[in-house]
């Protein structure tokens, strides 16, 4: 159906990204004239720096005993029982398919020598099982969405508003039920605040990498947007998953990330036997070497999932001293593989090296350290079961057995049912890594293009259903049933407005008039100290007592913010006070993430508790939410059970066994 | 405890002194700053920026606002933070001190691009560029987002060579060293005024592909009219400021070549 003239509906899309250019390239084709909001020019957001891959079962996978059933039994395992399965299965039901489309966008993917797609491993997987553009996939693959926008946009049907920051989703209640029915957004540039009207609002903006300080994230991804929606009522899911990724390269500004395909490659993780060994690592024999990953995890190698060879790399630095050159650091290493070939698959990735580092890992180990990467928690959404129930949870899926069900769309969720991938606020969204459903405790690489792709074109139709009905369902006094935010009374608008411009104002007006700005109340300062406890409290090792530290820290930090002081009162391009609002919604995630950190007593995925350190399933089965409590200005929880009715929970070991650095020293040395 | 606290201890930051080229915004007057800033080993300029934003004091011990600049990945895969450093046009987050300025009290010069309108200070409106996107028609036309099957088989060299033309992220920096592309804000002189190679070698990348091929008219029609190939002066200027080594000339004498062609073709078929 296209019908784009004459008509009124309308869609908000906040984020232009993976998740969000897909909702808008969807939409378009449904004909629903959407307005797309961005911090940045779309083709510049944060999906550019993904780097690896994406996953899909592919024939020659298939043919060696992989199936759609294994990618999402891996995903399910990989992310520690927590995720959301029916999502979960329809994704990778769908995976093959937009890898097919994708590809009809004109994706370079990287081919094999008869020209069909290349594919490589990735960690949490025995087979290949992840499609690649050298190393800059996420980079390919916003570039191919952000083309085919472009031309919805040239066609009229989408309308960009880049340098806009979104501040408040619109709410409006009709009887009993409230619902998001436009967004106030401000443009950076002329500080212009306005209040759009919209069906429906889909949230693609991405993760809270800032709120950590140093991430591998860019400088937009502070969660912000996220926040300011669990401040309007949102319900926020699973706040304590947050993903530190093993391989990055520790930087002033940034970390940045070293993708995961340089181990899916052939890329091996050591450092020396003996601490202390001062030699080059040429210069350092093989035996003398101690890959920690391959002999602790023999099946699966170096390519555990990320929480796994973080919480080892840490532990080998942090607890057993044995970082490369006493410093908390260990060798990446490629060195043993062709250049032309590591050109080929990962030139992307030895560039960022290069020009950063300064060294060249053709030739030598790449120096690397974890970094916080990716949050699985985000805004809390439901969706509606499909037609794949199982009289008993299936719970014995062996690697390369044949599936218990086939990949026919509408077996995990029913294919375009309005509330798919909606939040706890009728009429808005959440996709992308702003949404919390698809995994769970960790995120398995490579799964995360896939996932944003996925709500883009998947529930981005659930979006359109949802719009239609809006303006299809009618009362039996012949009037609409929900009332279209074309004829909802301005009122509702200009209200909203006045709240969000009073906020404005009133930040505006808190600029220093000291000639030394204090410390105490720079946004700046608060936001470095801010990082420096999260990433201290709460990111690979946590422990009770650390993040009650934190919680008091915070909420410290939240008493002086009160107090935030602007060094420019400029009311035009005030990149100081768009700074300082974020650090301020920054915060109360922050603070949530730790409460909710705090209160999951067990260790599951990345949430690794010292206090704690088996997953307990009894008590923690369940979806953290947090609640924002406006009264108190903190978050409350709600736990709710997680729906195991497809897999049933096993132990998540990969295999692992004991494994000691002098072992091998010895048996060398003896034979 | 993980990668962002610095492995080493601290040494003793050294001072490096920033002048910045700042102005309020298009056709405002311009006027230069300057900054001392201690720098420790592996810093670059964002984090030098950064440091100004948290205590924006000239060296003239001055309060001063905070610069404003454009930034996003930091690793020189989103092209925001495209400025011109001691005259040459590149990235700021990949330009490190220690390289650019090894010596005590060494000068770093920032000033915003010249070819582009200026928000404020070292931040440019390059809408243009994704503008000019359009009139070239860089996409790929779809029947639809239904699952249709694969796309077209490719050989590894073809992809080889649309993977490194695909690395384009409309950073600009081609664009601000090329004589021939000029600052522009008029709308309808924007229409006529010359593309630049980056927007070339885009039409070249869309006409490369089996499915992209589709629209190859249109791009050559975009690409002979006013604004199009046929005013680049061949400076060659575009190919040595490209961070991501693009071969733009290569691209240019393509299209040039397909432009040449698709014209004579035209002539003869009367149209």
């Amino acid at each position: 159906m296209i019908a784009s003239e004459g008509t009124d509906k309308r869609v908000i899309v906040v984020g232009g990204g993976l998740a969000g250019l897909a909702a808008c390239v969807r939409l378009g084709e449904q004909g629903v004239p959407t307005d797309l909001f961005s911090m940045v020019p779309v083709k510049r957001s944060h999906s550019v720096c993904a780097q690896g891959g994406i996953n899909a079962c592919n024939e020659v996978a298939r043919q060696q005993g992989y199936s759609e059933y294994e990618h999402f039994d891996e995903t399910i395992y990989g992310g520690d029982y927590l995720a959301d399965q029916h999502p979960v299965l329809e994704m990778a039901n769908w995976a093959p398919k937009i890898i097919d489309l994708l590809d009809r966008m004109g994706v370079p993917f990287n081919r094999t020598g008869e020209g069909f797609r290349d594919l490589r491993l990735f960690g949490g997987s025995l087979f290949r099982r992840t499609h690649f553009a050298g190393a800059t996939t996420g980079q390919q693959l916003l570039y191919a969405l952000d083309e085919q926008t472009r031309r919805y946009e040239a066609e009229g049907l989408v309308t960009k508003y880049e340098f806009w920051e979104f501040l408040w989703p619109i709410t409006f209640t009709e009887g009993k039920t409230t619902r998001c029915v436009g967004i106030i957004a401000q443009d950076t540039r002329t500080m212009q605040l306005r209040a759009f009207r919209a069906d429906a609002v889909v949230m693609a903006t991405g993760g809270p990498g800032l709120i950590f300080g140093k991430s591998t994230n860019s400088v937009v991804c502070n969660g912000a947007a996220a926040s300011r929606c669990y401040q309007a009522g949102a319900a926020y899911g699973n706040a304590e998953m947050i993903q530190v990724h093993p391989t990055a390269i520790p930087g002033a500004d940034k970390c940045r990330l070293m993708s995961e395909s340089a181990r899916g490659e052939g890329g091996r993780v050591w450092v020396p036997r003996t601490i202390g060994d001062t030699r080059t690592a040429k210069d350092i024999p093989e035996a003398e070497r101690y890959y920690f990953l391959e002999e602790k995890y023999p099946a699966y190698g170096n390519l555990v999932p990320r929480d796994i060879a973080t919480r080892e790399i840490f532990d080998i630095c942090v607890n057993q001293g044995m970082g490369v050159d006493g410093q908390n650091q260990v060798y990446l290493d490629l060195t043993h593989m062709d250049p032309d070939y590591l050109t080929e698959k990962l030139g992307g990735i030895l560039h960022i090296y290069e020009r950063f580092v300064g060294t060249n890992p053709r030739f030598e180990p790449m120096k690397i350290f974890p970094a916080v990467h990716y949050s699985m928690g985000g805004i809390w959404t439901g969706y509606e079961k499909g037609n794949y129930a199982p009289g008993e949870p299936y719970g014995k899926h062996v690697s390369g057995d044949l599936p218990p069900v086939d990949s026919e769309p509408g077996r995990g969720l029913r294919p375009g049912a309005p509330c798919n991938m909606m939040t706890s606020i009728r009429g808005l969204y959440a996709f992308g890594e702003a949404n919390f459903a698809f995994h769970g405790a960790t995120r398995l690489g490579a799964n995360a293009l896939l996932s944003c792709i996925f709500d883009g074109l998947f529930n981005g139709l659930s979006v359109a259903n949802f719009v239609n009905n809006l303006h299809t369902k009618m009362s039996t006094d012949g009037s609409h049933a929900e009332t279209p935010a074309s004829a909802i009374h301005q009122s509702v608008y200009d209200e909203a407005l006045e709240i969000e411009q009073a906020k404005y104002d009133a930040l505006l007006a808190r600029v220093s008039e000291d000639a030394e700005q204090s410390d105490e109340h720079n946004p700046y300062v608060i936001a470095r100290e801010l990082g420096e406890e999260m990433t201290a409290a709460c990111t690979v090792v946590k422990t009770g007592e650390g993040l009650e530290k934190a919680i008091v820290k915070v909420r410290a930090l939240k008493a002086r913010y009160a107090n935030v002081q602007l060094a420019d009162g400029a009311m035009w391009t005030n990149q100081s006070l768009v700074y300082a609002r974020a650090v301020g919604d920054m915060l109360k995630l922050a603070e949530l993430t730790l409460v909710a950190s705090k209160a999951r007593e067990e260790s599951r995925g990345s949430h690794y508790r010292l206090d704690f350190p088996d997953r307990d399933d009894d008590r923690f089965l369940k979806t953290c939410q947090g609640i924002y409590d406006a009264a108190t200005d903190e978050p409350r929880l709600e736990w709710r059970d997680v729906d195991t009715s497809l897999v049933k929970p096993r132990p998540r070991t990969y295999g692992k066994v004991d494994a000691q650095p002098e072992k091998k020293e010895e048996a060398s040395a003896s034979s | 405890m993980i990668a962002t606290t610095d492995n080493a201890k601290k040494p003793k930051p050294r001072t490096v002194r920033f002048r910045i080229k700042r102005s309020d915004g298009h056709g405002k007057p311009s006027r230069w700053e300057t900054f001392d800033v201690p720098v420790q080993p592996g810093e670059n300029v964002i984090s030098c920026l950064q440091s100004i934003a948290t205590h924006p004091i000239t060296s003239e011990g001055k309060r001063t606002t905070p610069v404003v600049w454009d930034a996003g990945c930091l690793e020189e895969v989103c092209g925001a933070c495209t400025m011109v450093i001691n005259g040459k046009v590149r990235q700021s987050c990949s330009c490190l001190i220690d390289e650019y300025a090894p010596e005590e009290g060494d000068e770093i010069s920032l000033e915003p691009m010249s070819k582009f309108p200026v928000v404020r200070d070292l931040w440019v409106d390059r809408d243009r560029l994704f503008n000019d996107l359009k009139r070239i028609k860089g996409w790929v036309p779809l029947d639809g987002t239904y699952n249709l099957g694969p796309g077209p088989k490719e050989s590894r060299d073809k992809q080889q060579t649309r993977y490194k033309l695909s690395e384009c992220m409309s950073c600009g920096c081609c664009l601000e060293a090329c004589p021939q592309y000029t600052l522009e804000t008029d709308e309808e002189a924007l229409e006529k005024t010359f593309v630049g190679a980056a927007i070339i070698s885009q039409a070249r990348y869309f006409n490369l592909h089996e499915t992209g091929k589709q629209l190859e008219k249109e791009r050559l029609d975009a690409l002979s009219s006013p604004g199009g190939v046929q005013e680049c002066g061949n400076a060659q200027n575009c190919v040595q400021v490209c961070p991501k080594e693009i071969p733009l000339t290569e691209s240019i004498a393509a299209m040039g070549r397909a432009v040449t062609f698709h014209k004579v073709k035209q002539f003869f078929a009367g149209e």
